[in-house]
Parts: C-alpha cells; sequence; structure tokens
C-alpha cells in the first residue's frame, strides 16, 4: 500500500508581512512552518500506511523552503520525501500545478490514495488537489472526517464527508485522491528520533525533465498584492452594568439596522 | 451566444442561500455583458425549483445519477455544457461542493478557476478580475483569468447580494442528459446525516460565538461530571450561549481552544484552520482574537465583543466591546432582546 501526501511550507500564521512596491511579501524574520492543514493529511497518511503495513511518502512542488515541511513529514514518520523544483514552476497556475503532481503520482509506485490538506493557508486557493486528481482520472472526495474502512486489496474505501448542511458516507474505488479536515486525527508530535533522522535524510529533488512532461499554458493571471485598507477606529466600550451595557449595545445595532 | 451560467447548488432538493447570491452576482454580470443568464440545477426536485429561479433559462438534469450531487457526473455534465455553449463564465457558491465542482470541470474544459472571489470586474479585454484574501487575511490578491477561455469563479460567501425572488418566474426551464452512466462513476453515497434544520455558520447573518472563556460558568457540575471545564462550557454553550443565538436566530461559533478543549464540535469553529465567515452581526464572547481566529471573521460587518479583558486583542477588532464576564452580560442581553421582541 503506498500513499501520497503533498504539502509544503507557509509562513508562521502570527508573521506580520509586509508587500514591496514590486508585490514581494515579507514576513521578516518569522519562521516558515509545515502548512497547518497538512498536519492532519500528514498524520493520516503516516498512520494509514502505519497500519496497512505499506508507504508514506510526503511530496512538495517547488523551492527549497518547502524542504521544512518534507522534514516535519519526514520526522512525523513518513517514509519517503521527494521535491519537485524547475525554474518553469514559477509561472504555474493551479492547472500546471496539478499537472506536476498528477505527473509524480504516475511516477510513484502503485499509489492507492494521495491525501491533501484542505488549503494552504498563505496563497492556497483549494483547487490544486481537486485538479490533481481530475487530471489522474482518479475519482475526489473533499472535507473527509473520517476514513472508516481502507481496502487496498479490494481496491475500496468508505469515508465521512462534513458538508455545510450535514455529512455523507461514501464509498469509493481505489486509487483515489481525498482532501482531510482537522476533525479527522490528532497529528502527533515528532519523537526526537524522528527530529534526527530527519535531518539527516536527504531529500531527492525531480525536476520536470526528470517528469517527462511540459506546463500547460497559465490561464490564470495574479495581478497586485496588496494589504487590505485597515480600520482605524478602536472599539466602542459600552459601560455600566450588564443591563445597562445589554440596553446600549441593542440600541446601537438598532441604529446601525442591524437588529 | 455566449452566456453566464450560474451553478445552483440545492440541499435535499432546497436551493440554499448562497447560490442566490451566485445569481445575484450572475445578474450584475450579465446585465454589463448583455448576454442571458443560465442556470444550472442538478439532482433531485431541480425542475421545481428551477422555475422559480432569477435566471432567462435554467438546464436542469434530474437523473438519479445526480442525487446527492456526487462530484464526477455533476463535473462532467458541467463541462459537457460548457463546451456545448461555450459561456463567457460559470459562477458557482463558494460551498464545498461548488469548489470541487468548478475545479473538476476547469481541469477538464480548460478554464481558469477563481476561488473566494469577490468583487467581480469586467475588463475590457472580457476577462474577470477578482479580489480575494490572502495570508489569512492579511493582503489582497487581485487576479483574473484570460481571455479565450471560460472563466470560472467560485464567490465569496455573503459578499454579494441575493438575487430578488421573482414569484410566479416562470423561468423556461430545458432538460439536459446525464453524461456518466451508473457505472461509469467511482463513488457512491451510502448514508446522509442532515443538519438542514439548524443555521449553518456559512449562510448565518448573525454568529454567536464562544471560547476558553465559557469554562468560567458559574453553574456547579454534578459530583459524577468526569471533568468540570468542559462540562461547564458546554452547558455554557447550551444554557448561555443558544437561548441568545435562537433570539437572534444565529448559528453557534467557536473557537479553536474551545473546539480542542471538547467544549464544542469542531464543525462550529471560525478560523483560519476553521471556517472562514462574514456576517453582518458576529458576537464573540469569552475570545481573546488571536490571529488565526480573526482570520475567519474579520470581515464580518459588525463585530461584538464580551470579554472581562479590557486588554483582550479582540477589543482592536470589534466595533463594540462589553468589558465584563460573560455569564452576567449575555443572560442581560438575551433577555433585553426578549423584552424588546416581546413588546414589538
Ligand atoms: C496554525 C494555527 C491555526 C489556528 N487556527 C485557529 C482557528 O481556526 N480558530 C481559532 O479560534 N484559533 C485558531 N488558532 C488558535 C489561536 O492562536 C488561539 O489560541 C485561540 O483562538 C484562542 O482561543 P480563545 O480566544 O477562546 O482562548 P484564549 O486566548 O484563552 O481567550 C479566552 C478569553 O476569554 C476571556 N474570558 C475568560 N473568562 C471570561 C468570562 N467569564 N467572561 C468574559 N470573558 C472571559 C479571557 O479574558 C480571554 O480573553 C490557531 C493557532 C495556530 C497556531
Ligand atoms: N507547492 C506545493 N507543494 C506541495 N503541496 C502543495 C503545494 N501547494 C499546495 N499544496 C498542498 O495542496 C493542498 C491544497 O492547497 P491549495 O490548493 O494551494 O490551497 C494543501 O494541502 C497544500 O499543502
Amino acid at each position: 500500500m503506498h500513499v501520497v501526501t503533498f504539502t509544503r511550507s507557509t509562513p508562521d500564521t502570527a508573521a506580520r508581512l509586509t508587500v514591496d512596491a514590486d508585490g514581494c511579501v515579507s514576513q521578516g524574520d518569522a519562521a516558515m512552518v509545515v502548512n497547518p492543514w497538512d498536519e492532519y493529511s500528514l498524520e493520516e497518511s503516516i498512520a494509514q500506511a502505519e497500519d496497512q503495513g505499506g508507504t508514506a511518502t510526503a511530496v512538495a512542488i517547488g523551492p527549497e523552503v518547502h524542504e521544512e515541511a518534507l522534514r516535519q513529514a519526514l520526522a512525523m514518520g513518513a517514509n519517503a520525501a521527494l521535491r519537485i523544483d524547475d525554474p518553469a514552476l514559477a509561472g504555474a497556475d493551479s492547472i500546471g500545478w496539478a499537472t506536476v503532481a498528477a505527473a509524480t503520482v504516475r511516477r510513484l509506485d502503485d499509489v492507492d490514495l494521495v491525501i491533501f490538506g484542505k488549503e494552504a493557508v498563505d496563497v492556497g486557493s483549494d483547487q490544486h488537489q481537486i485538479q490533481t486528481a481530475r487530471l489522474l482520472g482518479w475519482p475526489f472526495i473533499g472535507a473527509v472526517s473520517r476514513i472508516l474502512e481502507l481496502e487496498t486489496g479490494a481496491g475500496s474505501m468508505r469515508v465521512e464527508r462534513s458538508l455545510e448542511h450535514g455529512k455523507q458516507v461514501l464509498t469509493c474505488r481505489l486509487p483515489a485522491v481525498i482532501s482531510v479536515l482537522k476533525d479527522i486525527n490528532e497529528p502527533r508530535y515528532p519523537s526526537f528520533m524522528g527530529i534526527r533522522r530527519a535531518s539527516r535524510a536527504s531529500i531527492p529533488v525531480w525536476s520536470l525533465a526528470d517528469l517527462e512532461i511540459t506546463l500547460p499554458q497559465a490561464l490564470t493571471m495574479e495581478m497586485k498584492l496588496e494589504e487590505p485598507p485597515q480600520r482605524l477606529a478602536e472599539a466602542e466600550l459600552l459601560p455600566g452594568t450588564p443591563a445597562e451595557q445589554a440596553a446600549a449595545l441593542i440600541a446601537r445595532l438598532e441604529k446601525e439596522q442591524v437588529l | 451566444m455566449s452566456a453566464v451560467f450560474v451553478w445552483v447548488e440545492t440541499v435535499a432538493g432546497a436551493v440554499v442561500p448562497l447560490s442566490q447570491e451566485a445569481l445575484g452576482a450572475g445578474a450584475a454580470l450579465t446585465a454589463e455583458l448583455q448576454v442571458p443568464l443560465v442556470a444550472l440545477v442538478f439532482g433531485e426536485n431541480a425542475a421545481a425549483v428551477a422555475s422559480d429561479l432569477a435566471a432567462d433559462e435554467a438546464l436542469v438534469c434530474e437523473d438519479e445519477t445526480l442525487t446527492g450531487l456526487r462530484l464526477e457526473p455533476c463535473a462532467a455534465l458541467l463541462a459537457k455544457l460548457v463546451r456545448e455553449r461555450q459561456p463567457h463564465a460559470v459562477l458557482a457558491p463558494g460551498t464545498i461542493r461548488g469548489r470541487e465542482l468548478l475545479a473538476f470541470s476547469a481541469a477538464d474544459v480548460g478554464a481558469s478557476l477563481q476561488t473566494e472571489a469577490g468583487d467581480i470586474v469586467l475588463q475590457s479585454d472580457g476577462t474577470l478580475q477578482v479580489e480575494r484574501p490572502v495570508y489569512a487575511g492579511k493582503l489582497t490578491l487581485t487576479a483574473s483569468g484570460s481571455s479565450g477561455s471560460a472563466q470560472f469563479l467560485c464567490l465569496r460567501a455573503r459578499a454579494f447580494p441575493p438575487a430578488a425572488p421573482r414569484v410566479d418566474a416562470d423561468t423556461p426551464v430545458t432538460r439536459v442528459e446525464p453524461v456518466l452512466g451508473k457505472n461509469d462513476i467511482a463513488t457512491k453515497i451510502v448514508e446522509v446525516t442532515s443538519s438542514a434544520g439548524e443555521v449553518s455558520l456559512g449562510d448565518a447573518a448573525t454568529i454567536v460565538s464562544g471560547g476558553r472563556g465559557m469554562s468560567a460558568n458559574p453553574a456547579q457540575p454534578p459530583p459524577d461530571a468526569p471533568d468540570s471545564a468542559i462540562w461547564k462550557a458546554q452547558h455554557g454553550f447550551e444554557h448561555t450561549l443558544t437561548p441568545l443565538a435562537i433570539e437572534l436566530g444565529a448559528a453557534i461559533g467557536a473557537s479553536r481552544a474551545a473546539v480542542d478543549a471538547g467544549y464544542i464540535d469542531y464543525a462550529h469553529q471560525v478560523g483560519q484552520t476553521g471556517k472562514v465567515v462574514s456576517p453582518d452581526l458576529y458576537i464573540a464572547c469569552g475570545i481573546s482574537g488571536a490571529i488565526q481566529h480573526q482570520a475567519g471573521m474579520r470581515s464580518s460587518k459588525t463585530i461584538v465583543a464580551i470579554n472581562r479583558d479590557p486588554e483582550a486583542p479582540i477589543f482592536r477588532l470589534a466595533h463594540y466591546g462589553l468589558v465584563g464576564d460573560l455569564y452576567e452580560i449575555v443572560p442581560a442581553l438575551t433577555a433585553a432582546l426578549r423584552a424588546r421582541s416581546g413588546a414589538g
């Protein structure tokens, strides 16, 4: 059994950001961390691989900064890590990205399941995983909150997903692609041994030539990145006893026609 | 003849509120482009709801493979309709299903897709420029599709005025055939649990949220309660926050701290690793206002914070601050609202 997860590094979510005139984002000396949504996909892939005596591989697409996420994956217990890097990636949009991801999955051996996190917390758009599935021609199930059964022998699984208005249980043929939410598991902390092993591991890097692909023309143009207008006013504090505070609030909300 | 497609999501055969916003956004766009607005409705009860939609035409498929709006048959059908009619743009609500559907079929037809789109601007070359929050709302990204291919947009929730309802709209309905047969589909829905009765976070005009402060409940846990903080917080969500939410017709939200401590289910979590919401009114109770929480509720129109710590960061974001014990203020607020609705 072979499970693959895609992951990358994102700026620490508390980082203060600045944008320069060219639209380049800088996060000062804030750290890069594994994309928070991916802690759950990494945990799930490692746990499923352990359960089935299989292999979990973590893949990052992009420059060296994403090794941070891969080392975290290895420290948690992923069996292998791989990075795809190529100058041509700089101009890729989501279809381009998915083309690379799908080619990588095809290149890896006998993949049964690909697990993604929900989205990348920086500029993620929550579509890479879906388009990867489409380009592979595999089914996709998003917002998975539980893998109820995974039978790689029979080539099927049963999962529960959480939608806005309730839950669904689905069965699905393998191989398949899923994305998971935070409630699927509690990610483990990497062990000391795990961290040591991960820091020593050498992580192979493949180029687009290794994958024998070229990228399709990008269809999305990113035009500018800026800070949204800040709200200037501080909160109006409503004093008094709880009853007075309540009355003052209701009066204000009525005036604003929120009530 | 080009058009703008709007995919109308239904749950158990009823149109979800965010679909009306998509129709509203579609109406604005078709007025500018001078093209028809075509609603796409799939699944159970599609024809019945379609004839009431504010659209020039509705394409409807009620084939049983589309029941529950499974992704593969819906996406295959959407891709076929896009190829046949070459719409200028395809809009969908930014729900889980909306995003999956548009991403899947955009890959099929070679279309660009912008998610979390707000503020659509039609440019002279026909491309649609949209804004979306990135980096947890700390920055705004402006992006556009390219001309010459369909542009797919998933809309940010509560960012567009809903379509005005049409009574007896009699929208012309065209039935279309499914693309995939039963056996071509790799997934099967085997069980559905609906929470359609509750107000959902994404649609809610008002949200009342509780944080770690919920455990400061003065109520006394029974001797057999395994964990007194959890019992107090759960009791508080049920007996203090819920009555306020009912009075306001609000959905219940929570901070991650409250979810991780086991006070309330993850489905209620607001924030970077939960749901992003944008109600007219957001009332944060016992929530400090960490940056990751703000990421999920910053765009709420009016924000009220109830917190006993006047230094809590939430007061730098809120419009109105009530400093004090939530277990005194929330019941007072509920009582005052009740008296008001009784009098009104
Ligand atoms: C990667 C990452 C992702 C995250 N994602 C999220 C997310 O999606 N959503 C989220 O919310 N957080 C998220 N967090 C966590 C976030 O950083 C905070 O830890 C969390 O929001 C704090 O929750 P809180 O405000 O309920 O608790 P606290 O910060 O402990 O605040 C509790 C507040 O309650 C007040 N209080 C206590 N008792 C009372 C009382 N009786 N009456 C009135 N006020 C009272 C206190 O003054 C305090 O301000 C994330 C963190 C990380 C690192
Ligand atoms: N460059 C990348 N390399 C590996 N994984 C990625 C990359 N970009 C996005 N992902 C993962 O894909 C999922 C969806 O991301 P996105 O579509 O960018 O929101 C998340 O789990 C991301 O961590």
